[in-house]
């Protein structure tokens, strides 16, 4: 048996991922903490009187102080396996991925350890986030004049 | 040759460690119990090697045997540098040999145990452990994240495992025992092992059968190490398709350790798991006579695996008799 054929082999044995559901799941769950964070929002600008862009940061800031929380008191992992990408996408995802990592290192010493590993997963957000802003700033730039 | 028959040398005692969701697993009559990850120590990689030096100490104490006594400890476990095993040896003082063939190290252990005591060391102890969290840690996402997996990923097992071999007639005779190539069949999904192992699995099973002209209904029954639900079904496949041999007498660890309701996806993984499922399910059931244990490996590295490559597998099969 070559290569090509034991991999043939392999998919037939492989379950089958119940893409539909969770695509399902994570559109509602995604769906939830962005609905969430319209409603923090509006309190912050109803009640305390923000601006809209104040607000919105205020809002980021909240969302994932509490992920961070429910992260570092064991919750969201077991959350993230169920709901996948409904967390992972939104800014819980990022705020999750820095202190779990955090946690896992934090007793490997505070720069060998939690230092160098802290943005082991949220690095390449931050890389690709920035290089994509720059990109669609210029594409802004040339288009809207 | 890659398989020989070894003569009078037996396993004389093992002592088992469970972990957390072990315990509560198809397992049962196992030696020492772990209630929570960190084993009263302070970080994940200090638990195992409480793990394994507690398994040790009730090896040595069941048997009551002294530092003196022993000839040679081998072992290994999944930490880079098998750093594990090293630090729990420092505590004895017994000559050492540090082994690594990822989940295949029981059997590896076992193989050059039984090696050394048949050219004169007296008594020699094998030692095996995974931990699944400094497992985590090494090959994948960190603990707390829960990265999604794909239903063909396995669990790595929590557990250590002692073993002592000598030339002292007792119930479990080492008969003989099969050292298996690493093979590469194009897989590099680090989620899916079993269809990475299944291949080395079988290339072992039949170089055991030829070299020692063998039918496979020899044996009451084959355990393979930790391919998994998924991995098991690969091999039978393949087996039929390739060689034309139907396995009936056949089990696979990892799909035979852990409770549907656990969700530990394909089934268990890791070095601990074909002898903690062999030690404190199959021995117990005290149905079968001739057993061949063929434990599986996955030899990749975390930058290897990231950079694209084929994981080699490997497999070791190792004979046993309940006399």
């Amino acid at each position: 048996m070559n290569k090509e054929e034991y991999k043939k082999l392999v998919e037939k044995h492989t379950p089958k991922e119940p893409r539909l559901r969770n695509i399902g799941v994570a559109f509602l769950v995604g769906g939830l903490i962005g609905f969430t964070g319209e409603f923090i929002m509006f309190l912050l600008i109803e009640s305390f009187g923000m601006s809209q862009t104040i607000a919105g940061i205020y809002t980021c800031l909240i969302i994932i102080g509490i992920s961070s929380l429910l992260t570092a008191l064991g919750f969201f992992d077991n959350w993230v396996t169920k709901c996948k990408c409904g967390l992972i996408i939104p800014t819980t995802g990022f705020a999750h991925s820095v202190t779990s990592s955090a946690l896992d290192y934090k007793k490997d010493g505070l720069i060998t350890g939690l230092g160098s590993n802290f943005f082991k997963l949220a690095g390449s957000v931050i890389l690709y986030g920035v290089i994509s802003a720059f990109i669609l700033v210029i594409v802004r730039v040339v288009i809207g004049g | 040759m890659a398989s020989k028959q070894f003569k009078n040398i037996y396993l004389n005692d093992f002592v088992t460690l469970v972990g957390p969701l072990e315990k509560e697993s198809h397992l049962k009559k196992y030696n020492l119990i772990m209630d929570d990850y960190y084993y009263g120590e302070k970080t994940f990689e200090q638990a195992e090697i409480k793990m394994q030096k507690s398994v040790i100490d009730q090896l040595l104490k069941q048997n009551s045997l002294k530092n003196a006594d022993i000839s040679l400890l081998v072992g290994g476990d999944l930490t880079n540098q098998i750093a594990i095993t090293s630090y729990s040896a420092k505590n004895y003082n017994f000559p050492f040999l540090g082994l690594y063939s990822a989940c295949a190290t029981f059997v590896e252990s076992l193989i050059v145990a039984a090696t050394f005591v048949e050219s004169g060391c007296k008594k020699v102890i094998g030692v095996t452990s995974s931990h699944n969290l400094t497992a985590e840690k090494q090959f994948r996402y960190p603990i707390e994240y829960g990265a999604p997996r794909p239903h063909t990923a396995t669990f790595t097992t929590t557990g250590a495992i002692s073993t002592l071999i000598s030339k002292k007639e007792s119930k479990l005779k080492i008969e003989s025992a099969t050292i298996g190539t690493p093979v590469d069949m194009g897989i590099s999904d680090a989620n899916n092992m079993g269809a990475v192992m299944a291949p080395a699995a079988a290339s072992t099973l039949m170089l055991h059968l030829t070299e020692l002209k063998r039918d496979i209904n020899y044996y009451d029954l084959i355990l393979t190490g930790d391919l998994g639900c998924v991995g098991a079904k690969i091999l039978e496949d393949y087996l039929l398709t390739n060689y034309n041999i139907k396995m009936k007498k056949y089990l696979d660890a990892g799909c035979e350790l852990f409770l549907n309701s656990q969700e530990t996806y394909a089934g268990g993984s890791g070095p601990a798991c074909l002898p903690l499922v062999f030690f404190n399910k199959i021995l117990t059931t005290k149905k079968y006579k001739k057993i061949l244990l063929i434990a599986t490996g996955a030899l990749h590295s975390v930058a290897l695996v990231n950079q694209a490559n084929p994981i080699p597998g490997i497999a070791h099969a190792i004979s046993l008799e309940v006399l």
